[in-house]
């Protein structure tokens, strides 16, 4: 087990999560998708914490990633809510308009 | 030696099951397996002395993905497990992106001359982080609890029906305005 070991790990693991968030239609399937890419993001700052500077910041990082998904889910479900209440679908493509 | 068979049975199977969200027949059983990616990540935090993050991302998700469940059958009015699923744009170029990073993450992961490792982690690697959150970093826990109260206030005024200031069907006109109206406000 190995620095770049992991390093990888975790590029497939973000780029699994990036693959499912640009082509999924669903908002929830977008969401697995950046939940996933978040998850190779705690992977990644755990192992630099193991491998670089055991120091109690890098574990103050990661609860902060950890808050950022609680975040994300949080407002991501709203969104899809109210997306869901207003155009009667849960699906991206009923909502380019919003792109700007 | 055991913690490096660990741990690449745990990245296999995180990897794995979390290719499989995207490859699965139906919502419900890819929310189990993002649970089970995220399960492993955790798994591999605790090889890594990480007691505490490890254990807490383990419990959160599998708390999140009991949620997913259930915003997934509140939106899609059925049973998810028995629902066939292949809603997907762009797979192609979505995958030609994907594949691009991460052979460059890849790239930059054995190409970049990585620091030796400094210093060791504390003995008790739960009270040194719980001594930072209440003393040299408290100040992060601070912004975070705030950023959390702003994110429930505005997940709540996204999701009530009425939005804060009440139905837009309404209109301008309030409840008490529109009960002195014979004609019922307008309506």
């Amino acid at each position: 087990m190995t620095l770049e070991g992991v390093l990888i790990v975790v590029a497939a693991l973000f780029c699994v999560g990036l693959y499912g968030a640009l082509s999924q239609q669903a908002i929830v399937m977008v969401m697995m998708g950046l939940e996933l890419m978040l998850n190779g993001v705690i992977l990644a700052v755990a192992a630099f914490w193991w491998f670089l500077a055991p120091a109690p910041e890098g574990q103050v990082l990661l609860l902060v990633v950890i808050a950022a998904m609680t975040v994300e889910m949080a407002m991501g479900f709203a969104v899809a809510t109210l997306v869901h209440r207003s155009r009667g679908s849960d699906m991206t493509d009923m909502a380019g308009d919003l792109s700007g | 030696m055991f913690t490096s068979i660990a741990f690449w049975l745990l990245a296999v199977i995180a990897v794995v099951s979390g290719a499989a969200v995207f490859r699965v027949d139906s919502m419900a059983r890819a929310t189990y397996a993002l649970a089970v990616s995220f399960v492993a990540v955790g798994a591999i935090l605790l090889l890594f002395d990480l007691d505490y993050v490890g254990v807490i991302t383990i419990l959160m998700m599998m708390m999140e993905m009991a949620i997913m469940g259930v915003f997934m059958i509140m939106f899609m009015g059925m049973n998810p497990a028995l629902m066939p699923m292949d809603m997907v744009h762009s797979k192609k170029a979505s995958a030609a992106v994907s594949l691009s990073v991460f052979v460059m993450l890849s790239a930059l992961a054995l190409l970049i001359p990585w620091p030796s490792r400094r210093g060791s982690p504390d003995g008790d690697v739960t009270a040194a982080l719980g001594e930072a959150l209440m003393e040299s970093k408290m100040l992060v826990m601070l912004v975070i609890s705030s950023i959390l109260f702003a994110t429930i206030v505005a997940s709540l005024v996204l999701a009530n029906p009425g939005g804060r200031y009440g139905q837009a069907s309404d209109g301008a006109i309030g409840g008490k305005q529109r009960a002195r109206h014979p004609d019922g406000g307008g309506k």
